[in-house]
């Protein structure tokens, strides 16, 4: 496969299955269990890749600067500070931890 | 409804703040990935081309990675932890797909856009419209900052270095904490983050990249089918009634 193939190939793979959801007829999703299987699927994903971007590092877990400024967002989202600052916040914690080790 | 005044609701201001507060985090990682994609042997055309046409950034850095590693031999692998990584996709363009309505040309370009941060301003949100407007206002934002900071990062990249130096990947995981937060409020939805959050971070050191998040997804299937700790309705077995 030279550089480009694989390029164009991942890339409409990736189109097509953004596509694909938007094919599917919405009163497939009519059912009230379907309906709430759909809306906790995007929890789930969420969560779930919340998960791997804070202790995550390829095909391992490692606990590092990212794992406290997650929880000091979590926190400060619990005292309803606004997400602006929680995120600016998130970014500081985890540069300043950085920068000092 | 009424017919769309000028001046916009608190709810869709607040839409069109969280788009800017993640639009603008999300964007910036565009340079690392444009300074990664051109170190990892694609040239500045290829890059550009992940960005504009891929626009799925856990793909896009997927595919440079495995590049990275195995050059051009790897091809293949590339393609696929690309396409695993974008599977999830699949399940946010279905639940977008009652929220952006009908017209050919307005889901095309809602499916280029249909990606974590899209989705998760748009599912935040509490009003339909507000809905809406978080999902363009956040689409349209990532996309064209995306694709210009990955220029930007295939042009000069190396001389900002590492962006995880300024906490970057800390910031961008607070930021979909935050996306989730309000909908953390009942039981079944905290049982659901906090178990897919579990099995994603427990299955992460023995499955290829993209498929933890995946498999993850089993538990809102699991939860769902069943209607499990759900406090509103407490007799199950009735749903199918309609």
């Amino acid at each position: 496969m030279s550089a480009w193939n694989v390029v164009i190939l991942a890339s409409i793979i990736c189109l097509a299955l953004k596509v694909a959801g938007y094919l599917i007829p919405p009163r497939a999703f009519e059912h009230p269990t379907v309906a709430r299987i759909a809306n906790l699927m995007t929890v789930a994903l969420l969560a779930a890749l919340i998960a791997v971007q804070t202790l995550g590092a390829g095909q391992s877990i490692q606990v590092d600067a990212r794992l406290p400024a997650v929880l000091v967002a979590a926190g400060l989202y619990a005292l309803r500070v606004p997400f602006v600052v929680v995120v600016i916040a998130a970014a500081a914690v985890a540069a300043l931890i950085r920068a000092l080790t | 409804m009424m017919p769309r005044a000028p001046r916009r609701t608190p709810d869709e201001t607040a839409a069109i703040r969280a788009a800017l507060a993640v639009g603008v985090a999300t964007a910036a990682y565009g340079v690392s990935f444009g300074a990664l994609a051109t170190l990892s042997g694609l040239d500045i055309w290829q890059t550009c081309f992940l960005s504009l046409v891929m626009f799925t950034g856990g793909s896009q850095f997927a595919l440079i990675g495995v590049l990275a590693s195995g050059g051009l031999a790897a091809g293949p692998a590339a393609v696929t932890s690309a396409a695993l990584l974008g599977t999830r996709n699949v399940f946010y363009s279905i639940r977008m797909s009652p929220v952006i309505g009908p017209g050919f040309f307005k889901r095309a370009a809602a499916a280029q856009i249909t990606i974590d941060e899209s989705v998760a301003v748009s599912t935040a949100q509490r009003t339909p419209a507000a809905q809406r407007v978080g999902f363009w206002a956040t689409g349209i934002l990532i996309y064209l900052g995306w694709n210009l900071t990955t220029l930007v990062g295939a042009l000069i990249g190396d001389l900002l270095g590492d962006v995880s130096a300024y906490g970057l990947d800390a910031a961008a995981a607070a930021a979909f904490l935050g996306l989730l937060w309000p909908r953390l409020k009942e039981r079944q939805t905290q049982a659901v983050a906090v178990g897919a959050a579990f099995v994603a971070a427990i299955l992460t050191p023995f499955l290829t990249p993209g498929l933890p998040v995946l498999v993850a997804a089993v538990v809102a299937v699991v939860v769902g089918a069943f209607n499990l700790l759900d406090r509103s309705r407490r007799t199950p077995g009735q749903e199918g009634a309609s």
